[in-house]
């Protein structure tokens, strides 16, 4: 099995018209071809290049990683001497990407890295959720190695960069017992060694992911009597030079093959990323961006392995004389669980475009930072919807251990929570809602699809009016929420509904414009033009109802 | 120990496990136009033993030979992502219609003209034709000693390998002399994933062709001419029971069983 190969939709996003820019981008326009070996010459041969790296990691995905879930599910990771030795199969799947040389995907290639843009990134981290979501957090704690690259000096890259190319991992430091969604409060004191001429980490963090992993992204206060996010610096230890131990590792309901460990720091030997004080502020902020995105490729990986579980088993399981699937209130499940995923898609590769184009127009970087969280905030409900679904059309087999469907369901449920809770998210679009970001997005899209629909298509034209209209109904919920009279409070209560119309109306007219070259996403568009309707009407009449 | 030449033998077939409706053309022939292609399953693990023995002595390379239409490259591509140094397609329309003697001969005459090579390894059969021929065949034309069926090196010495072969019930340990030819068995270890940083260096890569003419073949032996091999008929057999009978796990039914089957000239 491949999980690149099978999936046409995502060859679909790797050959979109704007992943020319992204390869021209990522590349400085080609310069370091005749250069190196593997630097492509233009953006076909960049393009094919992304290809045939999915290719591969499909490959893997297919007959490596996902083979291994379940026992890596059951067994876990385990802890001795406060050191953790991962699953049998955890171990088999690192060692197979490392051995592919698939680590460092983003990495420029001084660093032994294949300098991908973050769609590949995005790509790949779907693929290998698809087969094991706990495997992907794992893998996606590469995204470390970024934050090196984008602040550490030139020293520290030189010396930790091409390590994550022979397979280090990683681990990103930032949550304690009292500083979970509130990183301002964070502890774990950081005082700088005037005799070592280093700096030494003190304090306990907990929850991390990948706790005992190689190299360790630590923010900690380096700035003593202060007690907000202005004191915190980040900091990069490696485990070799000693000093932390694993207090424990987390029983945890889903992910389980990724070990989260409680760490105790003493005397730790570390260095400091960039400047002091910007830890939070900045560089915390930056990984977090790409660790949102991260977990929406994630929960669609999730998505698409839901999907698919659920279809072949309508396909396959009789009822009254045929298969479930040929009944009503099934197929509706099976198709909102589809057009979930499309929606989910769409968004998240949209997002990830910018994110490569940010680099080179703030106006990108804005719309990525706005579009960010409606990722993390759509994709990871989905993902639990498909997942509740996938079990619902497996009726009570899919109650059973026996069906993987269960560890779905598990697994699922950590994404809307890590790396920002949906709530979270939600506070995270306020701006962009208030300010009318999103909507001149939105327009751009609409304006785009106006020049681009040929007249016959009526199916689409009718799909883009239920658009204009959910606009219009968005537009009477939002000043509903911040009319005269009403307060603080009710924008609050209305925010989640409002980002979730937005999430909703995006996806439509993301499908719409990917109709246009494959028309198979139209039935996933409209489902959106009509969920956006019915769903912002509902959240109008509750807003209104409180204002009376 | 000195380093190795080695040369890996391989064919690109059709791919048996997507096989359609129209695999197959009207006259009994394979529709090979309408078939996915992949790197023959034995031969990817002989590429695995040969790699692995690359490694195991420092300054060896590993070359992949493959007979076929121009589109086999890919398959020396293949080999490349996975870690051979080189390789090059046998491909002229003088080869086309060979046999297993002419295959073998043409492949021989390709590793005479490659100089002294150490090792050659080959999957033990392909999945297309399964005749477990060819690499024996090249073994005694280049008078070399052979061990078919490995399914490890137990040893690397000097100027020789220790093997163990995959029997029918268990396994033996056999020590050969280098050169010498080596036919790998299903049960070898897998071949290891193509590595991206390789992929990405070879994957557009140019596959050198080679003519009949650049191997200082007899042309009479080459290709439809120098196969004796005619086939009459292919035939697509479906085996299908008629219906099935229980047999006791007593000694009479058992006795009574063999007795029907000797009867009926199965056993």
């Amino acid at each position: 099995m491949n999980f690149y190969t099978d999936n046409d939709k995502l060859s679909f996003y790797l050959h979109h018209p704007e992943m020319a820019q992204v390869a021209a981008v990522k590349e400085h326009d080609f310069a370091e071809h005749g250069n190196h070996p593997e630097a492509p010459a233009n953006s076909e041969a960049a393009v094919k290049q992304y290809d045939a790296v999915m290719t591969l990691l499909g490959d893997i995905a297919g007959d490596v990683i996902a083979p291994n879930a379940a026992d890596v599910d059951a067994q876990g990771p385990s802890l001795e001497n406060g050191r953790v030795t991962y699953a049998p199969g955890t171990r088999q799947n690192l060692d197979t990407l490392i051995q592919s040389g698939l680590y460092g995907m983003t990495l420029q290639r001084r660093y032994n890295g294949l300098n991908f843009p973050r769609v590949a990134a995005v790509m790949a981290a779907e693929i290998i959720a698809r087969a094991d979501v706990g495997f992907a957090t794992l893998w996606g704690l590469q995204d470390c190695a970024d934050t090196i690259q984008q602040f550490a000096s030139e020293e520290l890259k030189q010396k930790y960069l091409p390590r994550i190319y022979q397979g280090a991992t990683c681990s990103m430091d930032l949550t304690e017992p009292d500083a979970g969604s509130d990183l301002q409060s964070v502890r774990l004191k950081a005082t700088f060694d005037e005799a070592a001429n280093c700096w030494r980490l003190n304090g306990v963090k907990r929850f991390i992911t990948n706790g005992d992993a190689d190299l360790h992204l630590v923010l900690a206060r380096s700035e003593e009597g202060t007690n907000d996010g202005r004191g915190l610096s980040y900091f990069l230890f490696d485990r070799a030079d000693g000093g932390m131990t694993v207090r424990r590792i987390e029983n945890k309901m889903g992910i389980k093959g990724s070990p989260t460990a409680e760490l105790q720091f003493t005397n730790a030997p570390c260095h400091l990323i960039g400047e002091r004080r910007l830890g939070l502020i900045k560089y915390v902020m930056s990984l977090m961006n790409g660790a949102r995105l991260g977990v929406g490729a994630q929960s669609i990986g999730l998505c698409e392995a839901a999907c698919r579980e659920a279809e072949a088993y309508a396909a396959s399981r009789e009822q009254f004389g045929k298969p479930i699937e040929r009944f009503i209130p099934v197929q509706d499940m099976l198709t909102a669980m589809r057009a979930r995923t499309d929606g989910a898609r769409s968004l998240m590769y949209e997002t990830a475009r910018y994110v490569d184009l940010a680099e080179t127009s703030k106006a990108a970087s804005r719309t990525a930072d706005i579009l960010t969280p409606l990722v993390k905030l759509t994709a990871s409900e989905f993902a639990n919807r498909n997942a509740y679904d996938c079990i619902q059309v497996h009726g009570g087999s899919g109650f059973m251990k026996e069906y993987a469907c269960e560890r779905l369901y598990r697994d699922a449920r950590i994404l809307s929570i890590y790396e920002g809770t949906s709530q979270l998210q939600v506070v995270a679009a306020i701006k962009g809602i208030a300010n009318g970001a999103y909507l001149k997005l939105i327009e751009q899209y609409d304006s785009r699809l106006r020049e681009a629909l040929a007249t016959d298509n009526k199916q689409a034209h009718t799909i883009l009016s239920m658009l204009g209209e959910a606009v219009d109904a968005y537009r009477q919920l939002y000043d509903a929420a911040s009319s005269q009279g009403s307060t603080d409070d009710l924008f609050e209560h209305t925010a989640r509904s409002l980002a979730e119309s937005l999430a909703r109306i995006i996806m439509g007219y993301l499908l719409l414009l990917d109709s246009l070259r494959d028309e198979s996403f139209m039935a996933s568009s409209r489902y959106w033009a009509e969920q956006s309707l019915s769903y912002i009407a509902g959240a109008l009449t509750l807003t209104r109802s409180r204002l009376r | 120990m000195k380093e190795l030449k080695i040369v890996v033998l391989a064919k690109q077939v059709p791919d048996t496990r997507n096989v359609g409706a129209d695999a197959m053309n009207a006259d009994g022939t394979v529709n090979r136009a309408a078939l996915p292609t992949v790197f023959n399953p034995e031969d990817l693990k002989a590429l695995e033993m040969a790699l692995a023995l690359k490694e195991s002595v420092p300054g060896s390379t590993v070359t992949v030979i493959t007979m076929g239409p121009p589109r086999a490259a890919e398959i020396i591509r293949d080999a490349r992502s996975r870690g051979a140094d080189d390789g090059f397609v046998l491909s002229d329309m003088r080869f086309a219609g060979a046999d297993t003697l002419a295959t073998s001969y043409a492949l021989a005459c390709a590793i005479s003209s490659l100089g002294h090579v150490d090792a050659i390894f080959c999957g033990r059969q392909a999945i297309d034709g399964d005749t477990a021929q060819v690499g024996p065949q090249v073994a005694e034309k280049l008078s070399l000693p052979q061990v078919a069926y490995a399914e490890s090196i137990h040893e690397v010495g000097d100027s020789s390998l220790t093997i163990v072969r995959r029997l029918e019930r268990g396994s033996e340990m056999v020590r050969m002399q280098l050169p010498a030819l080596i036919t790998v068995t299903s049960a070898a270890k897998d071949c290891r994933y193509p590595n991206a940083h390789r992929l990405l260096r070879f994957y557009d890569d140019e596959v050198p062709l080679r003519s009949a003419d650049t191997i200082g073949a007899d042309l009479e032996r080459l290709g439809l001419k120098g196969s004796p091999t005619k086939v009459k008929k292919i035939e697509n057999v479906v085996l299908a029971h008629k219906d099935a009978e229980q047999v006791a796990a007593t000694p009479e039914a058992l006795t009574g069983l063999a007795q029907t089957l000797i009867k009926e000239h199965i056993l």
